[in-house]
């Protein structure tokens, strides 16, 4: 089954330490090594981003800094795994890398299987 | 949460964890069969465990913590009786007090430990049965159980074939080495053709009601994404890895609502996995770079590279395929090579061409009890117009699948021809 984390977090932390930085990225190696990981990335700050948006029946086009976002998403990760499970645990090993090395962040890492999956 | 839950979310922890653990303990034992015992404990451990404490906040660590526990136990047990577990033992020990960050243990790089792991498990010296077992179980860390179950045979079986590889391992005395250069080459044949062989027991499910059994599948493409890691010079990793990735990316058109099998040519393309495709053409692309392009695997993946890149069946490069197919029937001997190769020459050529290839596999013995060979000549009398033929051809097989599904379907495409 192929899964999305969907990093999300209420406002920003400023940057990463650079235990975080390297655990992080510790862990993406060993999950591509694995067979796991097949895509990942972070997303720059949603005030540089844009929404192409339909509002009653009208399209418009705006430009950040979007004052009411609540929850910002900071980064994706596509993985295959066995299971919803499988998914769980590895999000759960992932967001305590957040604990352990970023303190003070705050988030979700949202787990949702594709519609479609390989095998 | 229920017992059940809990069981499958250790399991889902486990399958993390376990190659690191292996990994590890086989480096410290410098013995695979001994490390995947210890390892199996610490699961047992954790089963007993962690429904009532909870899976603890750094699981990998309280698993490493355990499996070297019983380790040292292990060692001190044999202590008296060889003085090479006693250096070891104490060499743990060292290891132990001089790395107390074994809890954040991320760190270490297990790729080449994992290599090595990988060669053991597939080891030449096994049977091809006994490496799938045993691979799927160390590399993968499927239970004994998850591997019955997916190969649809009892359990004990499975238990038995890890038994007996794993003690002709130890009794060998070679349960660990890596293969360097040249050798690794060759090796490497070995491994790959057990991940294959695992990957096509899901994908053209031989026995049972399902045509499919996605586990497997998945197992295998991922083993082959463990490969090209770990081995990532080899161009015939990537051949196979692309191989997989281009025949996995059909999974969702394959079958339809019924479970009914669907023939590449009528699938409904928009279900293929383009992200999929896309993998395995870059794979493709690798092997190719890498100076593999007339590799078997890569061959392969190259064919099912020219459907996954047609847009509708009539745009298939038929005789792209079938000069690919010649290209792999002179690489390896093969009469299902040639029956391959008669359907692709019967989709650039047409069907009489086809016919002169088929006839002339009548009388392989290899094909004696091999449905397929029935169902394609079938389908070249249907296209002549010679369906009285046609329709014996498709009954004929139809008695030699083993797959109900696939019974099924050859029963009726010889109902379905004109009386």
């Amino acid at each position: 089954m192929r899964f999305m984390f969907i990093v999300k977090s209420a406002h920003p932390f400023g940057p990463p330490t650079p235990q975080f930085l390297e655990a992080m990225n510790k862990l993406a190696d060993r999950e591509i090594k694995a067979g796991r990981l097949l895509d990942n990335g972070g997303l720059m700050p949603l005030a540089t981003g844009a929404q192409v948006r339909i509002t009653d029946g009208q399209l418009s086009v705006v430009d950040g800094p979007f004052v009411e976002a609540k929850e910002v998403i900071g980064g994706y990760a596509t993985f295959e795994l066995q299971s919803k499970e499988e998914a769980v645990a590895a999000a759960t090993e992932f967001m305590q890398l957040h604990k352990d090395f970023f303190p003070g962040w705050e988030g979700t890492c949202e787990v949702r299987a594709f519609a479609h999956t390989g095998p | 949460m229920t017992a059940a839950d809990a069981h499958r979310a250790i399991l889902a922890v486990w399958r993390i964890e376990q190659p690191r653990l292996i990994t590890s303990l086989a480096r410290m034992l410098r013995d695979v069969p001994l490390a995947e015992d210890l390892t199996q404990e610490a699961l047992l451990a954790a089963l007993e465990r962690w429904p009532a404490t909870g899976v603890p906040e750094r699981p990998g660590a309280w698993l490493m913590a355990t499996a070297k526990r019983r380790a040292l136990d292990h060692l001190r047990r044999g202590q008296m009786l060889a003085r090479k577990h006693e250096m070891l033992a104490s060499d743990m020990e060292q290891e132990q007090q001089t790395m107390p960050d074994w809890d954040t243990a991320l760190d270490d790089d297990i790729g080449d430990e994992l290599l090595r792991l990988v060669f053991t498990a597939c080891h030449p010296l096994l049977s091809r049965e006994a490496r799938a077992a045993l691979a799927l179980r160390m590399i993968c860390g499927l239970t004994t159980e998850e591997i019955a179950r997916a190969f649809l045979l009892p359990e004990a079986t499975i238990a038995q074939r890890i038994v007996r590889a794993k003690r002709t391992l130890s009794e060998s005395g070679l349960g660990y080495e890596t293969p360097r250069g040249e050798e690794l080459s060759e090796r490497l044949s070995s491994v790959l053709e057990v991940v294959y062989l695992i990957f096509n027991e899901g994908y053209t499910a031989a026995r049972g009601e399902h045509w499919l059994r996605p586990q497997l599948c998945h197992e295998a493409v991922r083993m082959g994404r463990v490969l090209i890691s770990i081995a990532p010079h080899e161009p015939e990793a990537h051949g196979l890895l692309a191989l997989m990735e281009l025949n996995a990316s059909r999974t969702a058109a394959r079958t339809d609502a019924a479970g009914e099998p669907i023939l590449l040519l009528e699938q409904n393309r928009a279900l293929w996995d383009q992200l999929q495709i896309r993998r395995g053409i870059q794979a493709l692309g690798r092997a190719r770079e890498l100076g593999g392009a007339g590799g078997f695997y890569v061959l392969q993946a190259a064919i099912i590279a020219c459907h996954a890149q047609a847009s509708t069946a009539a745009q298939t490069e038929w005789s792209r395929i079938s000069g690919l197919y010649a290209e792999l029937a002179a690489l390896a001997r093969s009469p299902i090579i040639e029956l391959n190769r008669a359907v692709a020459v019967g989709m650039a050529e047409g069907p009489e061409a086809a016919l002169v290839i088929v006839d002339g596999l009548a009388h392989e013995p290899a094909l004696k009890t091999y449905h397929l060979l029935g169902s394609v000549r079938g389908d070249i009398l249907q296209k002549l117009g010679r369906f009285e033929e046609a329709r014996a051809a498709f009954e004929a097989a139809a008695e030699l699948a083993g797959n109900r599904r696939e019974q099924d379907l050859l029963r009726r495409r010889a109902a379905e021809l004109p009386a």
